[in-house]
């Protein structure tokens, strides 16, 4: 649900748990490195593993996370597909926010002034 | 009987596990963060704890949108660190303290919280983290049992912070009737303001924070009036775990202190805080 005074964030209610379960079930069995590798070797096969609807998969293939978001994702099992391609969440942060890494630091360090 | 000695507050994210593992301590970025912890460690030992009461979150370790409990407690000998994917260490299990466990569970439900019970539970950052934090010379043999009590702070809706306060206030009442003479230091783990996802992503907000770390020790009813949605909105969307902390502060029955605080902006995406709280009955305020 988006709430219209919290600009940027969609709060991951019981609609968007439906809409993302199978996407989340995917990157929730990524905590199994015998599963990440199985991803890394057929990420289609494995897609179709766990039922991804398109907009899914074109979100996973593009490394999307605004467009995971938007598919249902929750950021916390994303975190997990994020581990797989070595991005920390500054990296995932400045692609949310169409930032440089260096820049979006920038602005985690300014909130502390 | 039992008696909560005390409680300590503390950030949880991976990134300061992998410094851990990494011995980043002394690092200029790290270094402000970690410099936080040498008053709790001076806390904690003379506090001597015997039991650790863990109030964290799950991040998709333990538990998935298959079924997701509001509130989970520990009722297991032992809980496993595992693999979480990013590479983070395994640590040795924790041990558990099953028998107190189930004393608290059996009050809880008395008292009208419906928890759900785990006698297989493996734990994640979200506990692992503060327990490396504060037994840093620990090496895998944790001086300490523990009781993990996980909230969800992943799919709305989430407990009201009024709620995570009674729950609070019902399982300082439970610990406080067991009749074992054990020393238990409650924590409450993540935080403080932060957000992962969205457009606004890497979102802290210090004036938030510092009021939340100055109400929780003086007057944290106050915060029982927020909602969920408050707490995303000032403290972002991960910034809910500070449920976590609330419910910690509710398990102090007695008259408290602060030991200690330290804040600093930025741990990884996060504002990272520790608080020291003391708790001691009418009694021993007297005496003091």
């Amino acid at each position: 649900m988006q709430h219209h005074d919290i600009p940027g964030t969609t709060v991951f209610d019981g609609e968007q748990a439906q809409k993302g379960y199978a996407l989340n079930a995917m990157c929730y069995s990524f905590n199994a490195a015998a599963n990440r590798d199985e991803f890394k070797r057929d990420e289609d096969a494995y897609c179709t593993k766990y039922g991804l609807n398109e907009e899914q998969r074109t979100a996973i293939r593009e490394r999307n996370v605004l467009k995971l978001l938007a598919a249902g994702g929750n950021v916390y099992y994303l975190a997990k597909f994020a581990g797989i391609l070595n991005l920390n969440v500054q990296d995932i942060g400045a692609q949310q926010t169409g930032m440089s890494v260096d820049a979006f630091k920038e602005k985690l360090a300014a909130a502390g002034r | 009987m039992a008696q909560i000695v005390g409680a300590i507050a503390t950030s949880h994210i991976p990134a300061i596990g992998k410094a851990i593992a990494e011995k980043r301590q002394n690092d200029p970025y790290w270094k402000p963060f970690f410099d936080g912890y040498a008053a709790a460690h001076a806390w904690l030992k003379q506090a001597r704890p015997d039991v650790v009461v863990m109030i964290y979150n799950d991040h998709g370790l333990n538990f998935f949108l298959d079924k997701m409990p509001t509130f989970a407690v520990g009722a297991a000998a032992q809980y496993r660190s595992e693999d979480e994917g990013w590479g983070l260490p395994v640590l040795n299990s924790f041990p558990g303290d099953a028998a107190l466990s189930w004393h608290v569970i059996e009050h809880l439900v008395a008292d009208e919280f419906d928890v759900v019970s785990c006698q297989d539970m493996a734990v994640d950052h979200g506990f692992t983290v503060p327990m490396n934090l504060m037994f840093p010379d620990a090496g895998g043999q944790w001086p300490v049992k523990t009781l993990p009590v996980s909230i969800n702070t992943v799919q709305h809706p989430l407990p009201s912070p009024a709620r995570c306060w009674k729950l609070g206030r019902a399982i300082g009442r439970a610990i406080e009737s067991y009749p074992k003479d054990l020393r238990v230091v409650v924590f409450g783990t993540g935080g403080l303001s932060h957000q992962l996802d969205g457009t606004r992503a890497g979102f802290i907000n210090k004036k938030f924070d510092l009021y939340c770390l100055d109400t929780i020790v003086r007057d944290p009813e106050a915060l029982t009036k927020l909602s969920v949605i408050d707490l995303v909105r000032e403290a972002g969307a991960q910034g809910v775990e500070f449920l976590n902390w609330i419910a910690m502060r509710g398990a102090l029955l007695g008259n408290v202190s602060q030991v200690h605080r330290n804040y600093h902006i930025p741990i990884s995406n996060t504002a990272g805080a520790t608080l020291v709280l003391e708790n001691r009955t009418a009694a021993q305020s007297q005496a003091a």
